[in-house]
C-alpha cells in the first residue's frame, strides 16, 4: 500500500525523523493560510501517489504571498501527468505547503528488503534529487549499500560507514545517525516494504532532513497496523481495482480488449502472456483465487465488463481443488443476471470438468467452450477483433 | 527415487483440526501419504481423521517419528508455526499459508540457517512425488509417476504444466511449488541441486515469474554445468512495471525482474525457454525424443 508524502512525513515526525515544517491543505484558503504562517520562501507540493511531480509542474517555490496564491491556484485541482501516472494523469486534491530551506547538499537514503540476501538493506547515495535508477546506471560508484541482519539490527558502524562514504561533516554525521536509526525503527515497526528519502538534504546549519518522503507498506502485514491501513486513499487507486478488492478479487486494469478471469496469479499472468502470443491484448489481470463461489464469479464479471474497452471475455479455470461444475454454475448465473452481450470463451479443466462443460452447453447461453488452451485463446482473440 | 519425500515420509499437519487442515489432510491420506498425526494447540489428546492430535510439534514428532510437517495455520501465525517445527527437529517443513508478512519471513529464513530444517513455501501448493507421497494441496488426479522434475513459483500454472507432462506420457518424479512470496524457503537453485542427484529425474521444468532474481540464480547454476535438460516458462511477459501481479513476489521494480531479462539469461545458459505456456509438455517431449 502507498501513502501520500504528507502522511509519510507525519509518520516520520512520530518516529523522530526530521522533516521541514509544513501543513497539508485541501482548499486554496487553507493552503494560503499555511503559507502565511510558515513564512516565505515556501514550497507548494501536489499530493498524488506518483513520482515525477516536479517535472510535471506539481512542485513550486513561492517567494511571497502573491506567488503562493498563484502556485496554489495552479496546483490544487490540476491534472498532473508524469511518467508514473499514465497519460490520463491524476487530479490533485491536496497540497503540502512547506517551509523553504537553505539547502547545501542533496543526498539519497532508502531501506528495502533485499530479496537476494534475505534481509533489509540501506541504500544511500551522494547524488540525491534524481531517480535512483538513473544514478545506478550513470554513477554506480555513488551508491552505497549496507545490509542489516535481523538478529542484530542496526549498529553504529552502519551509520558511521555510510556517513563517511557520503562525505558528511562531524555534526552532520551525528544528525545523520539519529535520522537513520529512527528511519530503520519506522521501517521495522510499520512493516514497510520501502522507505525512501529523495532528496535527503543537508542545510547550511548542518541539519539533515527528509525533504521528500515515500513509504510503501507490505499488504500482508496491514492486519497488524490498523492505523496505517486507515491512511489508504482510494481516490488514488483505479476505481475498478478498489471495487474488486472489496470482494477479495485480485484485479489490475490494463489497456487491451480481452477481459480475463483466471484462478491463480501465475496462471492469470500466463493467460495474459498467451493472449499476447496469439496477437490479442489483455484488458486486465484477474485472479479469482481458490474459493470460487457463485457470487464472486458474478462480481468478477461485473468488474470485467465495467471496462468499456472489453470486446470479449476469456474464462480460464484450472480446477484442482476448485470444482469446475460450481464455477460453471456461477458463470451461468452471472451471465443470466447481467445480460452479457459480448462473446465469452470458456475453458474449464480439472475436477468435474465434464459436468461443468455440460452445464455451460445446456444453459442455452452463447458461450464458446474449448478444452485446449491454445485453441481457446485463438478463438477469443478472433472474437475480440471481429466484434 | 524422487526428491525430499517418498513412501517412507511420515507427515504431521500443523493446523490439523481447522477447515483447510482437515480437508487437505483427508485428501493426502486418500492419496496414500502416511499422515501420522497433527498439531492443534489445546486439542492435544483428541483423535481427528483417525489420527492423534498433539498440543506441540515436539510432542507430535516424539510420539510419531514424523520427519515432515505441513502447515495450514492462518498467515499471522505461520512464522511461529515454522519456527516451532524447526525447533522440534522436523527435517522438511512445507508452509501452504498465504499472506505471511515479508519481515516475518526475513526473521524465519535467517533463523532456519542455524537449523537442519528445510522449508518449502510459504504461499505454495506444496510438494508431491507421484505414486508415493503428497504433501500439499495440488490436485493429485493430474499427476503420474515418471521422469520429469517440476519446480515452480506458481500454483495453478504448475498444474497446467503437470497436466501437459502427464498427457505426453512422461510423468513426474517430484513436483515442488516453491511459492510466490519475495522471501521463501527452498529456491530454484536448491531444487535444481536435488534434481541433479536424482536418478529418476531425466529433465526439469522450471516455471518462474516476474520479480526478484531466483531465475537468474538458477540460470547461473545451469550454465555452470547441469547434467539434465531444463525447459522453462516465465509468467508475466505482458505485466506492467510497478504493479504486484497477485503474488507478493511478482513485481517488476526499478526496471529489474522483467520476464524478458529472465528469459534471455536462461537462454544464454542453455535453458529451453518457451514463450507459449501451452507448449511446455511438447517441448520436453521433443527434447527427450
Amino acid at each position: 500500500m502507498k501513502i501520500h508524502e504528507y502522511q509519510a512525513k507525519e509518520l516520520f515526525r512520530q518516529f523522530g525523523v526530521p522533516v521541514p515544517a509544513g501543513e497539508m491543505a485541501e482548499t486554496a484558503e487553507k493552503a494560503l493560510a499555511a503559507a502565511e504562517k510558515l513564512g516565505y520562501p515556501c514550497v507548494v507540493k501536489a499530493q498524488v501517489h506518483a513520482g515525477g511531480r516536479g517535472k510535471a509542474g506539481g512542485v513550486k517555490l513561492a517567494r511571497g504571498r502573491s506567488e503562493a496564491e498563484k502556485h496554489i491556484a495552479a496546483i490544487l485541482g490540476m491534472t498532473l501527468v508524469s511518467h508514473q501516472t499514465g497519460p490520463e494523469g491524476r487530479r490533485v486534491r491536496k497540497v503540502l505547503v512547506e517551509q523553504g530551506l537553505d539547502i547545501t547538499r542533496e543526498l539519497y537514503l532508502a531501506i528495502v528488503v533485499d530479496r537476494e540476501r534475505e534481509m533489509p538493506v540501506i541504500i544511500a547515495s551522494s547524488q540525491g534529487g534524481m531517480e535512483i535508477e538513473t544514478v545506478a546506471s550513470r554513477h554506480p560508484e555513488a551508491i552505497f549499500r549496507m545490509h542489516v541482519h535481523p538478529a542484530t539490527g542496526l549498529f553504529p558502524s552502519h551509520m558511521r560507514n555510510l556517513a563517511f562514504k557520503l562525505g558528511l561533516g562531524k555534526v552532520q554525521q551525528q544528525n545523520f545517525a539519529c535520522l537513520l536509526s529512527s528511519l530503520y525503527k519506522l521501517f521495522l515497526e510499520t512493516d514497510a516494504s520501502l522507505v525512501e528519502i529523495n532528496p535527503l538534504i543537508v542545510t547550511a546549519a548542518d541539519e539533515v532532513l527528509a525533504l521528500d518522503a515515500k513509504v510503501n507498506f507490505d499488504d500482508n502485514a496491514l492486519y497488524r497496523h490498523p492505523g496505517i491501513a486507515a491512511l489508504r486513499d482510494v481516490y488514488e487507486e483505479e476505481p475498478l481495482e478498489v471495487e474488486a478488492s472489496k470482494f477479495d478479487l485480485n484485479y489490475i486494469r490494463l489497456d487491451g480488449t480481452i477481459g480475463c478471469m483466471v484462478n491463480g496469479a501465475g496462471l492469470a499472468m500466463a493467460t495474459m502472456d498467451i493472449i499476447k502470443f496469439y496477437g490479442g491484448e489483455p484488458a486486465n489481470f484477474l485472479d479469482v483465487g481458490g474459493a470460487t463461489s457463485v457470487e464472486r464469479v458474478k462480481e468478477a464479471f461485473k468488474i470485467l465488463l465495467a471496462d468499456p474497452n472489453v470486446r470479449a471475455v476469456f474464462v480460464n479455470i484450472f480446477g484442482g481443488i476448485v470444482r469446475t461444475d460450481l464455477v460453471a454454475n456461477g458463470i451461468v448465473y452471472a451471465a443470466r443476471g447481467l445480460n452479457i452481450q459480448i462473446p465469452i470463451v470458456i475453458r474449464l479443466v480439472g475436477t468435474n470438468e465434464e459436468e461443468g462443460m455440460r452445464i455451460l452447453r445446456e444453459s442455452g447461453l452463447n458461450f464458446a467452450t474449448e478444452n485446449v488452451l491454445a485453441d481457446a485463446v485463438r478463438r477469443v482473440v478472433e472474437l475480440a477483433k471481429g466484434a | 527415487m524422487s526428491i525430499l519425500i517418498d513412501e517412507n515420509s511420515r507427515v504431521i499437519v500443523q493446523g490439523f483440526t481447522g477447515r483447510e487442515g482437515t480437508f487437505h489432510a483427508a485428501q493426502m491420506i486418500e492419496y496414500g501419504t502416511s499422515v501420522v498425526g497433527g498439531v492443534t494447540p489445546g486439542k492435544g489428546g483428541q483423535i481427528h481423521l483417525e489420527r492423534p492430535v498433539f498440543n506441540t510439534v515436539e510432542e507430535a514428532a516424539a510420539e510419531t517419528g514424523a520427519d515432515v510437517s505441513v502447515i495450514f495455520v492462518p498467515a499471522a501465525f505461520a512464522a511461529d508455526a515454522i519456527v516451532e517445527a524447526a525447533l522440534a527437529g522436523i527435517a522438511l517443513i512445507v508452509c501452504i499459508s498465504e499472506g505471511v508478512p515479508a519481515l516475518d519471513m526475513v526473521k524465519v529464513k535467517n533463523f532456519l540457517r542455524t537449523t537442519r530444517s528445510r522449508l518449502i513455501g510459504p504461499n505454495c501448493p506444496g510438494i508431491i512425488s507421484p505414486g508415493k507421497c503428497k504433501v500439499g494441496i495440488m490436485p493429485s488426479r493430474i499427476h503420474r509417476p515418471g521422469r520429469i522434475g517440476i519446480v515452480s513459483r506458481s500454483g495453478t500454472l504448475t498444474y497446467v504444466a503437470v497436466d501437459q507432462i502427464t498427457r505426453e506420457e512422461l510423468g513426474q518424479s517430484t513436483c515442488i511449488g516453491i511459492g510466490g512470496d519475495p522471501i521463501i524457503g527452498t529456491t530454484f537453485v536448491e531444487a535444481l541441486e536435488l534434481f541433479r542427484e536424482d536418478e529418476q529425474t531425466e529433465a526439469v521444468v522450471l516455471i518462474g515469474e516476474i520479480g526478484g532474481s531466483l531465475e537468474e540464480q538458477a540460470a547461473k547454476t545451469i550454465g555452470n554445468g547441469f547434467p539434465k535438460p531444463v525447459v522453462s516458462f516465465i509468467a508475466g511477459q505482458t505485466a506492467p512495471p510497478g504493479r504486484r501481479m497477485g503474488h507478493a513476489g511478482a513485481i517488476i521494480s526499478g526496471g529489474r525482474g522483467t520476464a524478458a531479462e529472465k528469459m534471455a539469461v536462461l537462454r544464454e545458459n542453455g535453458v529451453h525457454v518457451v514463450e507459449n505456456p501451452a507448449a511446455i509438455g511438447e517441448t520436453v517431449k521433443k527434447i527427450l525424443g
